[in-house]
């Protein structure tokens, strides 16, 4: 088995990288009740319960908006703080996980309702036991 | 034939660090104290439901500790809800009409463990990449998410540890048992905003146990002087929201059991005397006066402000101090909220007694998610 390759690979299972590297967000979305999903490869609808064939695969999009947000200010060894750690609504779904940086350490920063979009940058240089890298997303502020 | 169960001995030992002491002895200390109180031996027991999410076969450990009398043991991993799952399936088993008599017993032992949550084995570790996951972050993430729907604010939050820690200063088994005023609460080191340390619960070590038994056996025992009814025994997941499986959601089920539980009891909020809920964190004490329906949807913030919740307030919650000054040891929480409860139904919670409480209501809920609600009452 071959164990490293030129191309990043993906951290989450909510994002693809191309053949030329290029990565992009991917979701999948229950064509009987409408709920989306963060993922490529659910089992059935956690909503509605619809199996599989009924999840389709969608892009989502790149702009959302700060549902609830926390600064982290005591970490684990070796997670540099503070950062912001933030649940985001895409526009029109699913709901994303991340990191928001770019940003401000105040209450003003965290606020509900604050437009941000989503960037693609290495996994803050942490590799797998393999030497291989990943490509995450982390989120920023959307400048007017 | 379904009937009413009942708690005849409950107890949790003190909380804190046992560094030199194994969880089966933690757990049989609780266990031998209450089969003691109920007034029966370990050769009355007839089926043992057990928990402990650091230990496995911790049911067994504890009985090769006090008795191996070959009894059905079952253990249980149900995060934050497993002492209160035991009682749950004590009450299931005995109204099935299996057993009169049956043991619990929530152990953990945290001494060393850190800060919960993180890090999620995987290729590489994603920490501060995929936000947080430790559980200060989530518990403040939901906090924020309340925040902007109550307009509830950071002093709002850090006055919920105000309360409970003033109030453990009347509880000998309180971890922390020291007055923390606002401003130390809201200047000490900030952990995740809008928690600081001082609005986190405690890793320690503990353990509770309680003796359920049938009505029959009760007044078979001639034991009804000290039995406390379970009116209500309730628990449920977390049903489907928009977030999932992003944001845990500890409102959703604990509204669920909630309901549950009311029904079961014939009983409405106003019905009940004193709450026993999970402040893990600060802010979720204020998000539960909602859940729980001790006041309506958007006044969690009002009831807090106007002293509702202090003793000698309306309905007074978290007597004890709750998990921010006892401590939370994990399986242990769920029937250390019984014994709280129990203490006020009895009379004999002390200084920081609940005047004529008759009913009480105890929660619990652990991520994943698995809320437990009960209502107990003193004949
Ligand atoms: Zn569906």
């Amino acid at each position: 088995m071959t164990t490293t390759t030129e191309l990043p690979r993906a951290a989450f299972p909510f994002i693809v990288v191309d053949d030329m590297g290029r990565p992009a967000l991917t979701a999948q979305r229950c064509t009987k009740c409408g709920a989306t999903y963060p993922d490529s490869e659910r089992m059935a609808c956690g909503k509605c319960g619809a199996r599989a064939d009924a999840l389709e695969a969608f892009s989502p999009a790149m702009e959302g908006t700060l549902h609830s947000a926390v600064i982290v200010r005591r970490g684990f060894p070796g997670v540099e703080v503070p950062f912001i750690s933030a649940v985001v609504d895409l526009d029109g779904g699913p709901t994303l996980k991340g990191t928001l940086r770019h940003s401000g350490f105040e209450l003003d920063d965290i606020q509900q309702g604050r437009r941000v979009k989503v960037v693609f940058d290495d996994a803050l240089g942490r590799q797998d036991k393999n030497g291989n890298s990943y490509i995450a997303h982390h989120f920023e502020p959307l400048s007017a | 034939m379904s009937q009413d169960t009942y708690i005849v001995g409950i107890h949790m030992i003190d909380f804190g660090r046992y560094p030199h002491r194994t969880p089966a002895q933690l757990g049989a200390q609780a266990a031998l104290e209450a089969l003691d109180e109920a007034g029966v031996t370990i050769h009355d027991i007839e089926a043992v439901f057990s928990g402990s999410n650091y230990t496995t076969m911790i049911g067994q450990k504890i009985l090769q500790q006090i008795g191996q009398t070959g009894v059905q043991i079952i253990n249980l991993v149900n995060a934050c809800s497993t002492g209160a799952s035991a009682v749950r399936m004590a009450t299931t088993a005995i109204r099935a009409g299996e057993f009169d008599t049956v043991l619990c017993v929530g152990v953990e032992q945290m001494t060393g463990l850190g800060m919960l949550g993180g890090a999620v084995p995987g290729s590489i570790p994603t920490e501060g990449i995929l936000g947080s996951a430790t559980m200060p972050a989530v518990f403040g993430e939901s906090g924020m998410e309340y925040a902007a729907r109550s307009g509830a604010t950071f002093a709002d939050f850090a006055q919920v540890a105000v309360k409970n820690h003033h109030n453990a200063t009347m509880n000998p088994k309180a971890f922390l048992r020291k007055e923390t005023p606002l401003d130390m609460v809201m200047e000490a080191e900030m952990i995740a905003y809008p928690l600081t340390k001082l609005m986190c619960s405690v890793n320690v070590d503990g353990a509770a146990a309680a003796v359920v038994m049938s009505e029959k056996k009760v007044k078979e025992l001639g034991l009804m002087d000290r039995a406390v009814r379970i009116r209500a025994s309730s628990m449920a997941s977390a049903p489907w929201q928009e977030r999932d499986p992003v944001m845990h959601d500890v409102n959703g089920p604990t509204r669920l059991a909630a309901q549950k539980a009311y029904a079961m009891a014939g009983v409405d909020p106003k019905d009940i005397d004193l709450v026993e809920l999970h402040d893990c964190f600060a802010s979720v004490e204020i998000q539960h006066y909602e859940n729980l329906g001790l006041c309506g949807d958007g006044e969690g913030v009002k009831l807090l402000r106007d002293k509702t919740t202090e003793i000698g307030g309306r309905i007074p919650v978290n007597a004890s101090g709750g998990l921010l000054s006892k401590g939370h040891p994990i399986a242990a929480t769920g029937i250390a909220n019984m014994y709280e409860i129990v203490q006020h139904l009895r009379g004999h919670a002390g200084e920081r007694q609940v005047q004529g409480a008759k009913i009480g209501m105890t929660h619990v809920v652990g991520l994943g998610t698995s809320a437990a609600v009960h209502i107990l009452e003193k004949m």
